[in-house]
C-alpha cells in the first residue's frame, strides 16, 4: 500500500491542526451537479456527487475519460469552461462555498488555500518565463514579502520538492528542464503557500514510470508533512493502489462507490468498479505456451539511428537513438520493446517500417535487406510492413470517410474500388465493427473505435507484421483491455508477426510473448516475456519493474 | 547568434543582386526615353541623342549595367538625371519625412491594434470582439487616399483644426512637426491596425487555450496580468511577424501618403523620379528599401529571441 513515509508531524501540522477545527474536513463536495451545454450526450457532467477530503488525507477520484472527473476539480478551483456551469450542490473549502465566491475572493483561495497541480508538465509552464519568476508571481500576487524574503522562500521550495541546485533552477526556463523537473516546479508552485488543499489532477499520467515513482512519494512526503487535504484524479489503478487512502470510482458523472483504498480494490461493493478493475491489465506475465520454431518475419542486425546536426561555427551535435539493436520476430509472435520516453523504441519501429531511414545495420524482411534499398525497390516491401499509432483521434485523416481510409492503401498497391470495399467491410466485422458505418467520418467514432478502424486500415494491406506504436496507451483501460484481446485474436488468426512498442509493463506482460527492454537507445534485456517479468537480470529492468506503481497488487484478484 | 547575424548579412549581397538586375532591365524595357523628357518637348533628335550620349544611354545595356554596378561599388550611387544633383544628397534630403511616417505610423498602428487585438480575443465572441473585428474589416478594404482626403476634409478643411498638407522638419519646429505628422500617419497606420488587430486576437486566441494560462489561473493571478504578461508575450511571435511584414509593405503605402498629403519624403521622390525616366535615382531608392526590408526582418529575428526564449540560432 501507500509507502507512507514515517515522518512525524512538524510543528506547522501541529499548529495548523489546532487552527483548523480539528478533524473538520478541509473540502467536502455536497450533491454538486454540473450542467452540459444542451445538445450534449448527457444533461449533466457531474451529477449529484458527494464526497470529502480530511486534512492530511489523499483521495483518489478514479473513472474513464468522460466520467466527470477532471470537471470535479475545475469546479472546484473555478477554473470551469465558461460552458459549463454548476447547477446545485456546494464546495466547502474550510467551510466556505467556494460557489458562492466572488471572482476576487476565488482569486485570493487559488495558490494559498487550494492548488492545482496538471497531467502535463510539458505544456503547463510558461515557455517564456524563468521557472523562478512563475513561483515568485504567486508570491507577489498572495504576500507582501519583499524580493529577499521571496526569493529565500522560494530556493526554500525548491529544495523541498528536491530539485538539484536550486539556484540554477531558479533561473532555468521550462524548456531547459526534464519532464519531471518540471512537475516538481509544478508542485513547489502549489505548495508554496502551504495550500490545505492540493487538487493534483493526473499529475503523473504523462511522466515516465521511474519519474511517476518519484513524483508519487514526493506528493505523499510534502502533504503528509503539512497535513495537506489532496483530491488525486487518475484514471490508473496501479496509482490508487500507490498513493490513496480513500477512492471515489465516477462512472458518467455519478459517483458509483467510495470506500477506503484496499475496501474499494479488493471487495468493489459495484459491478463497474469490479469491471473497471478487472480491465488493469497484470503484471505477471500470462503464461503463452511453448513457441515452436516459425518462419521468420523480421530480423534486425546491429541496427542503428545517429541523428546529428552539423553547423560551420557550431559544434555539431550527435543523438544516438538506437545503438546495435537486434531483433527477431516469427510469424504468430508478439514481440514486445519496452522503455521509457527517449529509450529508442519508436525511432527503431520507425526505422522498421522505413518511415526513417536507418544509419547503420541491416533490416531483414523475409529475405530482403530493405534497410537501405532504394524507394522505387521499397514499394512492394511497404504492404508487408504496416503500423498502428499512438493516437487513434490524429491518425486519421478528418476530411476522410473511415471506408476511404481503409482502402486507400489498397488501391495503392493495384486493387480495384470494389474488391478493396469487399476487403474493408470484411475487415470492419473482424475488428467487430459495424460494416455498413464505412461511409462515416472518424469524429463520429470513440477512441475505442477509432484504433479498430485504424487496425482495419493497417490489416487491409494484408501485412505480414504489424507494428502497435504504444496502440493502446491513449485508451481506457476497459477498451484497452477489448483492443488488446483483439489483437492477440488478430494475431493468432491471421499468423501475424507483432511488433508492439510500449511503455507500459502492465500491458506488456499480457501481449508479448517475447520482451525486447530498451534504455538509451540500446536493448538492455531481451528474453521471452516469462522469463524477463520472472527474473530480470539487467539493473534497469529490475528498476523500471519496481518502479510500476501497484506492483504488489493483484488486480481482479476480489475477496469473496 | 553571432553566425546567424554574419549569414543573414551576407544574404543581402545576392538579394541586392537579383533586385539590381531586375530593376535595371525593368527600366530599360518600359517604353519611356529619359533624353527626352529631359530635352523637352521642342526638342530636335540631335539635341535629345546629345543628351542620351551624355548621359551614357547609348551604350550597349551591358555596359550600362557594368558602369553602373562598378559605380556602387565604389560608393557613387550616380546623378540624377533630372534633378541635377547626386543620388545621394537626394535621399539624404528626402529621407526625414519617409522616416518619421514610418515610425508615426508603426508606434501609432501598434499601441493601437495590440490592445484592441487583445481585448478581442479576451472578449472572445462578444459584441466588443464583432466590432473590432468589423473595424478591422473596414481597415483592409478602404484604400489609403480615400482616408487620407476624408481625414484632410473633416479634419483640416471642416474641423481646421490641423493642415492639409505639408512638412515641418522635426529640427525646425518640433511643434509643427507633430500637426503635420498626426492625418498622414493616421491615414497609413488603418490598415496595419486592421492587419496587426487581427493577427493579435487570432493569436492571442489560440494562447488562451494553453496550459500554462490555465496555471496562471489556478495561481490566482488576475486576467489582467493573465492577459498581458502569459498570453501577450506567448503570442508575440506571429505579431512580429506582421509587424515585420508591415514595414515592407509601408513603403508602398508612403507613396501614396506622401502624395496625399504633399510630404516632401521618398515616396514623392519614387514617383516624381518614374515619371521623368530618372533612372539612377529608382534604381538607388529602390536598392536602399530591399536592403531597409531585409534588415528589418533580421531584427524582427533577432527580436523573436528577447520574446521567447526557446528560439536560438
Amino acid at each position: 500500500m501507500s509507502s507512507s513515509v514515517s515522518t512525524p508531524a512538524s510543528s506547522q501540522t501541529a499548529a495548523r491542526a489546532s487552527k483548523a477545527k480539528a478533524n473538520s474536513p478541509v473540502l467536502e463536495v455536497k450533491n454538486l451537479s454540473v450542467a452540459l451545454p444542451s445538445g450534449g450526450d448527457r444533461a449533466n457532467a457531474v451529477s449529484n456527487v458527494s464526497f470529502t477530503v480530511n486534512p492530511g488525507e489523499i483521495v483518489c477520484l478514479v473513472g474513464e475519460s468522460g466520467s466527470g472527473k477532471s470537471v470535479i476539480s475545475f469546479t472546484i478551483m473555478g477554473l470551469l469552461a465558461k460552458a459549463l456551469k454548476p447547477v446545485s450542490g456546494e464546495i466547502l473549502l474550510e467551510g466556505e462555498n467556494v460557489l458562492a465566491a466572488s471572482e476576487a475572493r476565488l482569486r485570493e483561495l487559488r495558490c494559498t488555500r487550494m492548488s492545482m497541480i496538471f497531467q502535463e508538465p510539458m505544456t503547463a509552464l510558461n515557455p517564456v518565463m524563468t521557472c523562478g519568476d512563475q513561483i515568485d508571481e504567486v508570491l507577489r500576487t498572495h504576500t507582501k514579502l519583499d524580493a529577499a524574503q521571496r526569493k529565500a522562500k522560494i530556493i526554500g521550495i525548491l529544495t523541498r520538492v528536491k530539485l538539484p541546485d536550486p539556484e540554477r533552477i531558479y533561473a532555468s526556463f521550462p524548456h531547459q528542464l526534464s519532464g519531471g523537473q518540471r512537475q516538481r516546479i509544478m508542485i513547489a508552485m502549489a505548495l508554496v503557500l502551504d495550500p490545505v488543499l492540493l487538487i493534483a489532477d493526473e499529475p503523473t499520467t504523462a511522466l515516465d514510470v521511474t519519474t511517476q515513482a518519484e513524483i508519487l512519494k514526493l506528493i505523499a512526503e510534502l502533504q503528509e508533512g503539512q497535513g495537506t487535504g489532496v483530491l488525486f484524479i487518475t484514471h490508473d489503478f496501479g496509482v490508487v493502489a500507490e498513493i490513496a487512502h480513500r477512492v471515489a470510482v465516477l462512472r458518467w458523472g455519478e459517483l458509483v462507490e467510495m470506500g477506503p483504498t484496499e475496501q474499494i480494490l479488493s471487495r468493489p461493493a459495484q459491478a463497474y468498479t469490479r469491471m473497471l478493475i478487472s480491465s488493469v491489465p497484470s503484471i505477471h506475465p500470462a503464461h503463452r505456451g511453448v513457441r515452436l520454431a516459425r518462419e521468420m518475419v523480421l530480423r534486425t542486425e546491429k541496427l542503428g539511428k545517429i541523428y546529428s546536426s552539423k553547423s560551420l561555427f557550431q559544434k555539431s551535435r550527435v543523438v544516438k537513438a538506437a545503438i546495435g539493436v537486434d531483433l527477431e520476430v516469427r510469424k504468430g509472435e508478439t514481440l514486445g520493446i519496452v522503455g521509457e520516453s527517449g529509450s529508442g523504441k519508436s525511432t527503431v519501429a520507425r526505422c522498421i517500417a522505413r518511415l526513417i531511414d536507418p544509419s547503420e545495420g541491416n533490416i531483414y524482411l523475409g529475405d530482403t535487406d530493405i534497410a537501405r534499398i532504394p524507394a522505387v525497390r521499397l514499394r512492394p516491401h511497404r504492404r508487408k510492413v504496416q503500423i498502428v499509432f499512438q493516437d487513434p483521434y490524429r491518425s486519421l485523416n478528418p476530411r476522410m470517410t473511415v471506408g476511404d481510409s481503409i482502402i486507400e492503401g489498397p488501391m495503392n498497391f493495384g486493387l480495384g474500388h470494389a474488391e478493396a470495399m469487399q476487403r474493408a467491410r470484411k475487415l470492419m466485422e473482424t475488428v467487430r465493427l459495424d460494416p455498413n458505418a464505412l461511409d462515416r467520418y472518424p469524429h463520429q467514432f470513440s477512441g475505442g473505435q477509432r484504433q479498430r478502424i485504424c487496425i482495419a486500415r493497417a490489416l487491409a494491406m494484408e501485412p505480414e507484421l504489424l507494428i502497435a506504436d504504444e496502440a493502446v496507451s491513449a485508451l481506457d483501460v476497459s477498451v484497452q483491455k477489448q483492443v488488446l484481446e483483439l489483437l492477440d485474436e488478430i494475431r493468432q488468426r491471421l499468423n501475424l508477426a507483432v511488433l508492439f512498442i510500449t511503455h507500459d509493463l502492465r500491458v506488456a506482460a499480457q501481449i508479448c510473448d517475447y520482451v525486447a527492454v530498451m534504455s538509451q537507445g540500446r536493448v538492455v534485456e531481451y528474453g521471452a516475456a516469462e522469463q524477463v517479468f520472472g527474473a530480470p537480470k539487467h539493473e534497469y529492468t529490475k528498476t523500471l519493474f519496481a518502479a510500476a506503481p501497484g506492483r504488489n497488487w493483484e488486480f481482479g484478484k476480489f475477496a469473496a | 547568434m553571432i553566425d546567424f547575424i554574419a549569414r543573414r548579412l551576407v544574404s543581402i549581397v545576392p538579394v541586392l543582386a537579383v533586385v539590381a538586375i531586375f530593376v535595371f532591365l525593368m527600366l530599360r524595357l518600359t517604353p519611356g526615353d529619359p533624353a527626352a523628357v529631359i530635352a523637352g518637348d521642342n526638342a530636335t533628335s540631335d539635341q535629345i541623342a546629345d543628351i542620351r550620349a551624355k548621359l551614357g544611354l547609348d551604350l550597349p545595356i551591358w555596359q550600362q549595367f557594368a558602369i553602373w554596378i562598378g559605380d556602387m561599388l565604389h560608393g557613387n550611387f550616380g546623378e540624377s538625371f533630372f534633378f541635377k544633383k547626386t543620388v545621394a544628397s537626394l535621399i539624404a534630403q528626402r529621407i526625414e519625412p519617409t522616416l518619421a511616417l514610418a515610425i508615426c505610423t508603426l508606434i501609432l498602428a501598434v499601441v493601437i491594434a495590440v490592445p484592441l487585438g487583445v481585448i478581442a480575443a479576451y472578449r472572445h465572441g462578444t459584441a466588443v470582439d464583432r466590432i473590432v473585428m468589423g473595424f478591422s474589416v473596414l481597415g483592409f478594404s478602404v484604400p489609403v487616399f480615400v482616408i487620407g482626403y476624408c481625414l484632410i476634409y473633416v479634419f483640416a478643411i471642416y474641423l481646421g483644426w490641423l493642415p492639409v498638407q505639408g512638412y515641418t522638419r522635426i529640427g525646425v519646429d518640433f511643434g509643427g512637426f507633430l500637426e503635420h505628422m498626426i492625418l498622414p500617419s493616421v491615414s497609413l497606420a488603418v490598415i496595419y491596425i486592421a492587419l496587426i488587430a487581427r493577427i493579435t486576437r487570432a493569436s492571442v486566441l489560440e494562447v488562451l487555450n494553453e496550459d500554462y494560462i490555465r496555471t496562471a489561473r489556478a495561481k490566482g493571478l488576475s486576467n489582467r496580468v493573465v492577459l498581458m504578461r502569459h498570453a501577450l508575450r506567448n503570442a508575440a511571435v506571429p505579431i512580429l511577424t506582421v509587424i515585420g511584414i508591415g514595414v515592407a509593405l509601408l513603403i508602398g503605402g508612403a507613396v501614396v501618403t506622401e502624395s496625399v498629403y504633399g510630404l516632401p519624403g521618398l515616396g514623392r521622390l519614387t514617383v516624381e523620379a518614374v515619371l521623368s525616366r530618372d533612372f539612377p535615382t529608382i534604381q538607388a531608392v529602390i536598392l536602399m528599401f530591399s536592403v531597409v526590408y531585409v534588415l528589418i526582418n533580421l531584427l524582427i529575428d533577432i527580436a523573436y529571441t528577447l520574446f521567447d526564449p526557446r528560439i536560438r540560432y
